[in-house]
């Protein structure tokens, strides 16, 4: 064997040999790297009395409501399987609405109402021009979040 | 495949061929960039979602494939100067990793400064922001180990070594958004089922993408040709000194000096 190929494989070697390690690793430190849960998800954990973790899933239709002090809201988000209501004070993001998919950071309260403290907005991965989103709706082709 | 990279390893076959190639990049970056910037800006047309508000796509999104792209190129010139000792590899490596920082920096602050709009959020440690966040820590350690050893050659084994192993976090950026939950959206273009981006914003973003793709193969020439020029310099006024110091010993030395 030469030099130079006994170099190639030691390379090769070592790349597989950090490509499992890193695998095993991501794999077993699975429920840090999640940014958030999904509502079936947070159904099925254990949770500490007020831990502050994340839930994430699509406002549900008509499930947005806003309390008499004009700050705090109440709504639902589902990840079609499973809800969960929210209740949050302060300001949304832009392109919170319903059928829009949420981040919400708090805690899940003894009620069963999740208080959060910070609502982040997702956005899906299509981008189009508002005419085109328009001619969509109108064929019956829309399968965005809007109705 | 060693012998036909052999022909790549002269410097001075690479400084004939980049020579070659070099003023052809520098034209198509000049002409893509005003080009892109144009449609990206002006006459591409808003989103449905995020109105103008999407004209970040088109800087952010090249700039995010480049940073990969870049790393990749300087993981594998690592590889071949690894395995092969090429000189012309670990010049490649050396050249390319400011740049790959460079594009990196700009995908993340843009991506700040769209997520605020947008997300309602500069930042968040999700598994997205977080890698590329590594990766722009494996250029810098890149940048700095390369000068870390009185010995250059030892500099440039170390920054190799750290490249490849830093290789690992490629695969993890491209795929964090469909292995866990991120806020960061999932890919729009390399995705099952086609691009999800109307063919109105598909062009601009492909052009900007030539574009950015243009500017990083004309840095990359200039800087490792840059790189070689300094070398053969260095060795030139080494051997001038050499040859000054032996004038002085024979008169017969001195006279083919100044000749």
């Amino acid at each position: 064997m030469t030099r130079k190929k006994r170099r190639l494989y030691a390379v090769i070697a070592g790349l597989a040999t950090l490509g499992i390690a890193a695998a095993l690793v991501l794999n077993a430190f699975e429920d840090n790297l999640v940014f958030f849960f999904s509502p079936t998800e947070l159904a099925a954990r254990e949770l500490a009395p007020g831990q502050v973790i994340r839930v994430g899933g699509l406002v549900e239709e008509d499930s947005v409501e806003r309390l008499d002090d004009g700050l705090t809201v109440t709504f639902k988000v589902t990840d079609t399987a499973k809800t969960l209501p929210i209740r949050f004070t302060g300001v949304l993001p832009d392109l919170f609405r319903e059928g829009q998919g949420i981040v919400a950071e708090g805690t899940l309260g003894p009620d069963g109402v999740f208080v959060a403290r910070d609502v982040l907005a997702k956005h899906d991965e299509t981008y189009m021009p508002p005419e085109v989103a328009d001619a969509l709706k109108e064929a019956g082709h829309w399968e965005g979040d809007e109705p | 495949m060693a012998s036909s990279l052999h022909r790549f390893a002269n410097p001075n076959r690479f400084m004939r061929l980049s020579g070659a190639v070099l003023p052809w990049a520098a034209v198509i970056t000049a002409i893509l960039f005003p080009i892109g910037l144009y449609l990206a800006l002006f006459a591409s047309p808003p989103d449905y979602q995020q109105g103008e508000t999407v004209r970040i796509m088109y800087v952010h999104v090249p700039a995010a494939w480049m940073a990969l792209f870049v790393y990749t190129t300087m993981a594998v010139a690592s590889a071949v100067a690894l395995i092969w000792r090429h000189p012309v590899a670990d010049i490649a490596a050396r050249a390319a990793s400011p740049l790959g920082a460079g594009f990196t920096f700009i995908a993340l602050a843009t991506g700040a400064l769209w997520g605020q709009p947008m997300w309602g959020t500069w930042w968040v440690w999700d598994a997205r922001l977080t890698s590329v966040l590594i990766l722009f820590f494996l250029y810098l350690g890149h940048m700095a180990l390369f000068d870390a050893f009185d010995d250059p050659t030892k500099g440039a084994r170390a920054a190799a070594i750290l490249a490849l192993v830093g290789a690992v976090n490629v695969p993890i950026i491209h795929y964090s958004v469909e292995w866990w939950n991120t806020l960061h959206q999932p890919a729009s273009i390399l995705r099952d089922g086609g691009p999800s981006i109307a063919a109105s914003m598909l062009w601009p973003l492909f052009i900007m993408a030539f574009a950015f793709k243009a500017y990083f193969v004309t840095f990359l020439l200039v800087r490792m040709r840059s790189d070689i020029t300094a070398a053969k310099l260095r060795a030139l006024r080494r051997t001038q000194v050499e040859g000054a110091g032996m004038s002085a010993a024979t008169p017969a030395a001195a006279e083919a000096d100044r000749a």
